[in-house]
C-alpha cells in the first residue's frame, strides 16, 4: 500500500489543493486507505475514459460533414477485431478493479478489527487496547457512551491518537449514518440494530462528524466534534467529563434526552447506566417493555402462544411527532413478561419511572412557525 | 374549530382549513400564480372553443401517436415544477451560511428535496421515456397502433392522476419529508403521521398502475405486431431498447407496488412490516425498494441509449456499428440490472463478501455500457456527421456520460462508497448520468422525432441555445458538487457551518440558473417553431435522411400510420427501401380497421384520483364510493362493444393522394 | 484497417437478388385482441412478482412472533386442507367450463362457471372464518410482524379470488347477454388463466405458510 501514497499526490489532489477536501486528505488510517482506493480506481478507469473522450472529440471533428477529405464508408458497420477490443478493454479494467475491490472490501470491512494503527505499526506493536465507544443516533443529536470509563457525552467525542477505536452504533428512532470523514467511512445507525466500525485517528485535531443519512427536521444540525487528542489530553478530557457535574445518565434521563431537539449543545454525563446501550439497542429503555433480545429468544422457541397475544401495552407517552392527526390504530408495545421493576409482568405498571412530559409534540418535535401558531390544533388527548 | 363535532371528521376526514398552507408565503404566491395561469389557460381554451376538440381528438384518443405526445407534454410541464424545486434548493444552499437559516424552514426544504426527486423520476423522466416509446415504437415496427389502444389511454391518464396528486400536495396539505424513497421508520406513521407520505404512496401507486400496464402493452406490441420480415435481430435499436425497458418495467414495478402496499398497511392499519417494534424490519423495505429502484435507472436510460443509436447512425449517414453487440449489450444490461441493488446501501453493514459481490456485479455492467459507447464512437468513424441539434446532444452525452460512468464505478467500490455514499459526490454522479444520459437523450429524441409528430422541424437556433445553456449549466451545476462531496459534504443538508463551502454552492446555483435559461430556450424554441412552422415544414416525411420505418410515412403520419403494412429486410428498413428504389403504392387501398376513441380511460383515472385523495385524507366514505365507482365503470366498459371502426378506402385514398401531391411539390 | 472494412453488409447481398417487395399488398384483417392472451400472461407474471414480494416478506418476517402466537398456535390444518380442496375443485370445474366453451355449449358452460364461483365463494367464506377466529383470539395483523405478513399474503390472495368472482359474475352476465362471442371466449380464457394462477399461488401458500408453519 505504500506506493499508493505517491499516487495519492496526483491530479485530483492538486486540483483540489485550494480547498479542504477532507475525503482526499483525511487523518485516520482507515480513511487514508479508502482515499487511496478512490484514487487508484479513478486512475484505473481514466486509462479507458481519457482515450474514449479524446476519440469522441476527434471523430466528431474529423468526420464532420464539411470535411469532405475524410473517408466516408456508409456501409461499414462490423469488424470482429474492433468488437473484440471494445469488449475486452473494459473487461480487463474491470478484472483489475474487481480484484482490487474484492481485497479492499475485505481489508476495509468496517466490522473487521483494524490490524494496524498506522502504516507499518501493527496493533500489537502499538500496545494500546482498543477504546470502546457506543454511539447512539438520537433525534437530532449524537450520544456517545464510553463503557470503559463510565461516562457519556452528547455531540462531542474524543479519542486518543493511534489507539484503535471500536464503535458500536445504534439509533433510537430512525435511520442515520455515523460519519466522521477524517476518521473513516460512514456506517448506518439503525434502531434496534447494532452496526460496527473499527477505526483509528492518527492526527490530533478537531474533526467534524455528522449524520449522513437524512432523518428529519433537525438533521442538518446533527453535528458533533470529534477530538483527536494525545493520551494526556484524553485523560484530561475524561476527567473533565467526570467533573462536569452533568450527573448520571440513567433510563429516566435517557428517555428525556431522546425527545426530539435540534442544534443541541455539548452535554456531559459524569456517570452512565452500564446497561444503557444494551437497553437502547434492545429498545427497552422504557420500563415494562420487552427487550428485543428476550423477544427473539422467546420467538426462537415458538412464541408465547395464544396467551401472549394480549401481552401488549398501549404506549403511554408519545416521544415522537404527532401533529394532531388521530392515528387509525393506536400504537402499542409488547410488554415485558417479567422485570425487576414489575415482577408480575404486564399487570403491574412500572411506577418507578414516570417518564417525561406526556404532552404531544407539535411539528417534528419543534414549535411551528409563529404565523401558524394560531391555527395549531389543540392537544386532544393530553 | 369543530373539535367536538364528529360529523366534520366523518365528512372531511382529516382535511380541515388548516391543511391549506396559508402560513407559507411562498406557497400562497405560487398558488396564486398557478390559479391565475390556470384561469388564463382555461379561459383561453373556452374562448377559442377548444374543449370539444381537446376532448374528442386528444383526451379520449387511443391513437398511440397522440398519447405519446400527451405523455411528453406532461413530462415537460412537470419538468418545470421539478426544476422549480431544484432552483429553490440551490438557492437555499447557496445562502444558508454564517448562521443564516436561508429562506426555507426545514419543514419546507425537506418537502422540496423529496418532491424534486419524486417528480423528476416518476413524472418527468418516466413520461418522457414512455411518451417517446409510445410514439416511435409502433411506427418503427410498421404497426398501426399498440396492442391495447384503450389500455394505453388509461395508462396515460393514470400517470396524470399521480402527477395531479403530487401537485395537489403543494396546496392541500403537504408532501413527504422523507427523501424520494421514503425509507422507514422515518416514513412510517410514528415519525411521519402527516399526509405527506400518503400523498407519496398514492401518487406512486396510481401512476405505477399506468406504468405497468403501458409496459405490458408495449411488450405485447413489439412481440406481436412487427411488420412481416422484421425478425428480432432486424428490429431497430430503439425498439430493442424499448423492449428491454418494458421488460424491466413489468419485472420491477410490481415490486414497488408490493413494497408500497406494505408501507401503507403499516401506516393505515397499524401492521408491523417496517416498524421498530413487534418484529418489523425496516431494512427489508430498503432492499425491496432498491430491487425496483436499480432497474428503474435502466428503465430510464435504455431508451435514451436507443435514441442515441438512432441519432448517431442517421446523422453520421452510416449503418450503426456493431448492431449485434449493441443488442447483446442491451440484453446483458437488462439482466444485470437485477443483480446490483445492494450497492445503494453498502453502508448498512452487510458482510464484506456480500458487498464485494454487489460491487463487482455493478462494475460488470460498465462493460456492456462501455461497448455501447464504443459502438456509437465507431458509428461516427468514417461517417459524414451532420451536426444538427440531436447529434449535438449525442456528442455531449458521450462526453458527459463517461464521467458519470466513471464516478459510478468508483461508487461501486464498497470502501470508496463508505466515504462517498450519501455525499454530494453521489448527487453529482447520478445527476451526471441522469441528466447526461436520460435528459440529453430525451432532448435529442424530442428534437429528432418532433418533425415526425408535428409535421415541422424545431427551430435550430433556439435548439442550439437550449443545448449550450443546458450543457454548460450542467457542468457548472454539478462539478462543484463532486468537489463538495470530496470535501465530505453530504446530501439534504439545509444549513452549513463552514463558510469556505459557500463559493461552491454559489457556482452550483449559477449552473442551475444556466439550466433555467436552457429550459427557457427550449420553450422559446417551441413557440418560435410553431410561429415559423411553414418555413420549417417537413413535406417529405424524411427530413433527416434517416434509416428506420417511421420515416417512410408522412409527417405527421396518418391516423393509420401505414396505408400498406411494410415488409422488412434489414434493420435499417427505410434506408434499405430507399436504396432499392422503393415506390410508394398509390392505389389498391383497402379499408383499415382502427380502434375508436373512448372516454373510459380518463373517467377511470379520475375515479382513481378521487379514491387516492380520499384515502390520503381519511375520507373513508369517499374512498369507498370512488373505489366502487371505479370497479363499476371498469365492468361497465366491458359491455361496450362499439370499440372499432373501418376507415373507408375512399378516405385513405384521399389522404394518400394529398401526400403524393405534397411529395411532388417538395420534389419540384 | 482493410480487414475491418471487409465486413460490409453481407445481409444486403441476399436481399438484392430478387426485386424486393416492400409492402403487403393484400392484407388480411387482423382479428381483434390477437395479443390479449400474451398481454394477460405478462400481467400475470407481474402479479406473480407481487406475490413473490409477499412471500419473501413472509420468509423474512415469518418467524418474528413478537412473543405472541406462532403458526402452531393458530393454524387449523384440517380446515385449511378443506379450504385448499375448495380451490382445487374450483380449478377443475373451471376446466370443465372451458371444455364446454370450446364445444360452444352455453348452458353447461354457465353451469360449470356458477359451480366454480360457488367453490370460490366457499373458499373465501372459510378463509374469512379463519381470519375472524384468529382476530378474536387476539392474533390481529397488528400483533406481530409474522401476523402482518401472514394476513397480507393470504389476504392478498383472497382479494384476488374476490376479484376473480366479480369477474366471473360479469362474464356470466356477458355470456347470457351476448352469447359466446369471440371477445367473451377470450375473456373466459383470460379468467381461466387468472383462476389457475391463483390456484398455483395457493399451493405455494399452503405449502410454505401452513404446512411448513405447523409441521416444522
Amino acid at each position: 500500500m505504500k506506493r499508493f501514497r505517491i499516487v495519492a499526490l496526483l491530479p485530483l489532489l492538486a486540483l483540489l489543493g485550494g480547498c479542504n477536501a477532507v475525503v482526499l486528505n483525511p487523518s485516520g488510517d482507515i480513511a487514508i486507505q479508502q482515499r487511496d482506493l478512490v484514487i487508484i480506481s479513478t486512475i484505473l478507469m481514466l486509462l479507458i475514459i481519457i482515450p474514449v473522450m479524446a476519440l469522441t472529440v476527434w471523430f466528431a471533428w474529423h468526420y464532420r460533414q464539411s470535411n469532405t477529405s475524410a473517408q466516408y464508408e456508409p456501409e461499414w458497420s462490423h469488424s470482429t477485431h474492433l468488437e473484440l477490443i471494445i469488449w475486452s478493454a473494459p473487461l480487463l479494467i474491470i478484472i483489475c478493479l474487481g480484484a482490487v475491490t474484492w481485497m479492499a472490501t475485505h481489508m476495509l470491512d468496517p466490522y473487521r478489527p483494524i490490524s494496524r494503527t498506522s502504516p507499518g505499526v501493527t496493533v500489537a506493536e502499538a500496545k494500546k487496547p482498543p477504546l470502546n465507544v457506543q454511539v447512539v443516533a438520537l433525534d437530532w443529536k449524537w450520544l456517545f457512551i464510553y463503557p470503559d470509563y463510565g461516562i457519556a457525552t452528547v455531540n462531542e467525542m474524543a479519542a486518543p491518537v493511534d489507539q484503535p477505536i471500536n464503535f458500536k452504533i445504534s439509533a433510537s428512532s430512525v435511520m442515520n449514518a455515523f460519519y466522521v470523514p477524517a476518521l473513516a467511512g460512514m456506517v448506518y445507525a439503525m434502531p434496534g440494530m447494532q452496526t460496527q466500525l473499527h477505526a483509528v485517528i492518527n492526527k490530533a485535531g478537531t474533526f467534524k462528524g455528522f449524520s449522513a443519512n437524512y432523518s428529519g427536521a433537525g438533521f442538518s444540525e446533527m453535528r458533533f466534534n470529534f477530538l483527536g487528542v494525545d493520551q494526556a489530553g484524553f485523560d484530561k478530557w475524561v476527567a473533565d467529563v467526570k467533573a462536569s457535574g452533568g450527573g448520571n445518565l440513567g433510563r429516566t434521563e435517557y428517555l428525556d434526552l431522546e425527545r426530539p431537539s435540534e442544534a443541541v449543545p455539548v452535554k456531559k454525563f459524569a456517570t452512565v447506566d452500564p446497561q444503557l446501550f444494551h437497553l437502547i439497542l434492545n429498545m427497552c429503555v422504557q420500563p415494562g417493555k420487552m427487550c428485543t433480545h428476550e423477544m427473539a429468544a422467546i420467538d426462537a422457541k415458538g412464541g408465547l402462544g395464544l396467551a401472549g397475544a394480549y401481552n401488549v401495552q398501549s404506549i403511554e407517552y408519545d416521544k415522537f411527532a404527532r401533529r394532531g392527526s388521530d392515528p387509525v390504530v393506536k400504537k402499542a408495545y409488547v410488554a415485558s413478561v417479567c422485570t425487576k421493576a414489575a415482577p408480575m409482568g404486564m399487570d403491574v405498571q412500572a411506577a418507578a419511572v414516570t417518564p417525561v412530559s406526556s404532552a404531544p409534540l407539535t411539528g417534528a418535535g419543534l414549535p411551528r412557525p409563529s404565523m401558524f401558531q394560531s391555527f395549531a390544533p389543540k392537544p386532544s388527548n393530553s | 374549530m369543530f373539535e367536538n363535532f364528529d360529523l366534520q371528521k366523518a365528512i372531511f376526514g382529516r382535511l380541515t382549513l388548516e391543511s391549506l398552507p396559508f402560513h407559507e408565503p411562498i406557497l400562497v404566491v405560487t398558488f396564486l400564480g398557478v390559479l391565475i395561469g390556470g384561469a388564463a389557460v382555461v379561459g383561453a381554451i373556452t374562448y377559442f372553443k377548444l374543449w370539444g376538440y381537446l376532448w374528442h381528438e386528444w383526451f379520449t384518443s387511443v391513437d398511440h401517436k397522440r398519447i405519446g405526445v400527451m405523455y411528453i407534454v406532461l413530462g415537460l410541464v412537470m419538468l418545470l415544477r421539478g426544476f422549480a424545486d431544484a432552483i429553490m434548493m440551490r438557492a437555499q444552499q447557496a445562502i444558508a451560511f454564517n448562521g443564516s437559516e436561508g429562506y426555507l424552514p426545514a419543514h419546507h426544504f425537506d418537502q422540496i428535496f423529496t418532491a424534486h426527486g419524486v417528480i423528476m423520476i416518476f413524472f418527468v423522466a418516466m413520461p418522457l421515456v414512455t411518451g417517446l416509446m409510445n410514439f416511435v415504437v409502433p411506427l418503427q415496427i410498421g404497426a398501426r397502433d399498440v396492442a391495447f389502444p384503450f389500455l394505453n389511454n388509461f395508462s396515460f391518464w393514470m400517470t396524470v392522476s399521480g402527477a395531479v396528486l403530487v401537485m395537489a400536495s403543494l396546496f392541500v396539505g403537504e408532501f413527504a419529508r422523507t427523501g424520494w424513497l421514503a425509507y422507514p421508520p422515518l416514513s412510517n406513521y410514528a415519525y411521519s403521521p402527516d399526509v405527506g407520505v400518503d400523498y407519496y404512496i398514492w401518487a406512486l401507486q396510481i401512476a405505477g398502475v399506468g406504468t405497468l400496464l403501458s409496459g405490458v402493452n408495449l411488450i405485447a406490441t413489439i412481440v406481436k405486431m412487427r411488420a412481416p420480415g422484421m425478425s428480432l435481430m432486424k428490429m431497430p435499436i430503439f425498439t430493442w431498447t424499448s423492449l428491454c425497458t418494458n421488460i424491466l418495467i413489468v419485472a420491477a414495478f410490481p415490486v414497488l407496488t408490493g413494497v408500497l402496499v406494505l408501507l401503507s398497511l403499516d401506516r393505515y392499519v397499524g401492521m408491523n412490516f417496517f416498524t421498530n417494534d413487534f418484529g418489523g424490519n425496516p431494512m427489508m423495505y430498503v432492499n425491496l425498494i432498491w430491487i425496483w429502484g436499480h432497474p428503474e435507472v435502466y428503465i430510464l436510460v435504455l431508451p435514451a441509449f436507443g435514441v442515441f443509436s438512432e441519432v448517431t447512425a442517421t446523422f453520421s449517414g452510416k449503418r450503426l456499428f456493431g448492431y449485434t453487440s449493441m443488442v447483446y449489450a442491451t440484453v446483458v444490461i437488462t439482466i444485470l440490472s437485477y443483480l446490483v441493488w445492494l450497492h445503494h446501501f453498502f453502508t448498512m453493514g452487510s458482510g464484506a463478501s456480500v458487498n464485494s459481490f454487489f460491487g463487482i456485479t455493478t462494475m460488470i455492467i460498465s462493460i456492456p455500457t462501455g461497448a455501447k459507447l464504443f459502438n456509437w464512437l465507431f458509428t461516427m468513424y468514417r461517417g459524414r456527421i451532420r451536426f444538427e441539434v440531436p447529434m449535438m446532444w449525442t456528442v455531449a452525452f458521450m462526453l458527459t456520460f463517461v464521467i458519470g460512468g466513471m464516478t459510478g464505478v468508483l461508487l461501486a467500490v464498497p470502501p470508496a462508497d463508505f466515504v462517498l455514499h450519501n455525499s454530494l459526490f453521489l448527487i453529482a454522479h447520478f445527476h451526471n448520468v441522469i441528466i447526461g444520459g436520460v435528459v440529453f437523450g430525451m432532448f435529442a429524441g424530442i428534437t429528432y422525432w418532433f418533425p415526425k409528430a408535428m409535421g415541422f422541424k424545431l427551430d435550430p437556433f433556439w435548439g442550439k441555445m437550449s443545448f449550450w445553456f443546458w450543457v454548460v449549466g450542467f457542468y457548472f451545476a454539478f462539478m462543484p458538487l463532486y468537489v463538495l462531496g470530496l470535501m465530505g459534504i453530504t446530501r439534504r443538508l439545509r444549513v452549513f457551518d463552514d463558510p469556505s463551502l459557500q463559493i461552491w454552492f454559489i457556482i452550483a446555483a449559477f449552473g442551475a440558473f444556466l439550466i433555467a435559461l436552457g429550459i427557457g430556450s427550449f420553450l422559446v424554441q417551441i413557440v418560435v417553431s410553431i410561429k415559423n412552422r411553414e418555413k420549417l415544414r417537413d413535406t417529405t416525411g424524411d427530413p433527416w435522411n434517416a434509416r428506420t420505418l417511421e420515416w417512410s410515412t408522412s409527417s405527421p403520419p396518418p391516423v393509420y400510420n401505414f396505408a400498406f403494412t411494410p415488409v422488412v429486410y434489414d434493420h435499417d428498413a427505410w434506408w434499405d427501401m430507399k436504396a432499392h428504389g422503393y415506390k410508394r403504392p398509390l392505389s389498391g387501398f383497402k379499408p383499415i380497421h382502427m380502434p375508436k376513441n373512448t372516454g373510459a380511460g380518463i373517467i377511470l383515472a379520475g375515479l382513481a384520483l378521487v379514491t387516492g385523495f380520499a384515502l390520503i385524507w381519511y375520507i373513508w366514505w369517499l374512498a369507498a364510493v370512488g373505489f366502487i365507482a371505479l370497479i363499476a365503470t371498469a365492468i361497465g366498459h366491458t359491455f361496450n362493444y362499439n370499440r372499432s371502426f373501418n376507415i373507408p378506402t375512399q378516405q385513405i385514398a384521399e389522404t394518400e393522394l394529398e401526400r403524393t401531391q405534397l411529395l411532388q411539390s417538395a420534389g419540384a | 484497417m482493410t480487414a475491418i472494412t471487409a465486413g460490409a453488409s453481407a445481409a444486403r447481398a441476399g436481399a438484392a437478388k430478387e426485386e424486393p417487395v416492400f409492402y403487403v399488398a393484400d392484407e388480411h384483417e387482423h382479428a381483434d385482441g390477437g395479443s390479449t392472451l400474451l398481454g394477460f400472461w405478462l400481467y400475470l407474471m407481474s402479479d406473480c412478482l407481487v406475490f413473490a414480494v409477499l412471500f419473501a416478506t413472509y420468509g423474512v418476517l415469518g418467524g418474528s412472533f413478537a412473543a405472541g402466537p406462532s403458526p402452531k398456535d393458530l393454524f387449523d390444518l384440517p380446515l385449511v386442507a378443506l379450504n385448499t380442496s375448495m380451490l382445487l375443485f374450483s380449478s377443475i370445474t373451471y376446466g370443465f367450463a372451458v371444455l364446454e366453451m370450446q364445444k360452444n355449449r352455453v348452458q353447461p358452460m354457465l353451469m360449470w362457471l356458477v359451480i366454480t364461483g360457488l367453490f370460490g365463494a366457499a373458499f373465501l367464506g372459510i378463509e374469512l372464518y379463519e381470519f375472524t377466529h384468529m382476530i378474536l383470539e387476539g392474533a390481529t395483523p397488528q400483533r406481530s410482524a409474522f401476523l402482518s405478513s401472514f394476513f397480507t399474503l393470504v389476504g392478498t390472495h383472497g382479494l384476488h379470488v374476490t376479484f376473480g368472482i366479480i369477474w366471473m359474475i360479469t362474464l356470466i352476465t356477458q355470456v347470457r347477454m351476448f352469447g359466446l362471442t369471440d371477445a367473451n371466449k377470450r375473456r373466459l380464457l383470460c379468467l381461466s388463466m387468472f383462476w389457475h394462477f391463483l390456484d398455483v399461488v395457493w399451493i405455494g401458500v399452503f405449502t410454505f405458510v401452513y404446512l411448513m408453519g405447523v409441521l416444522r
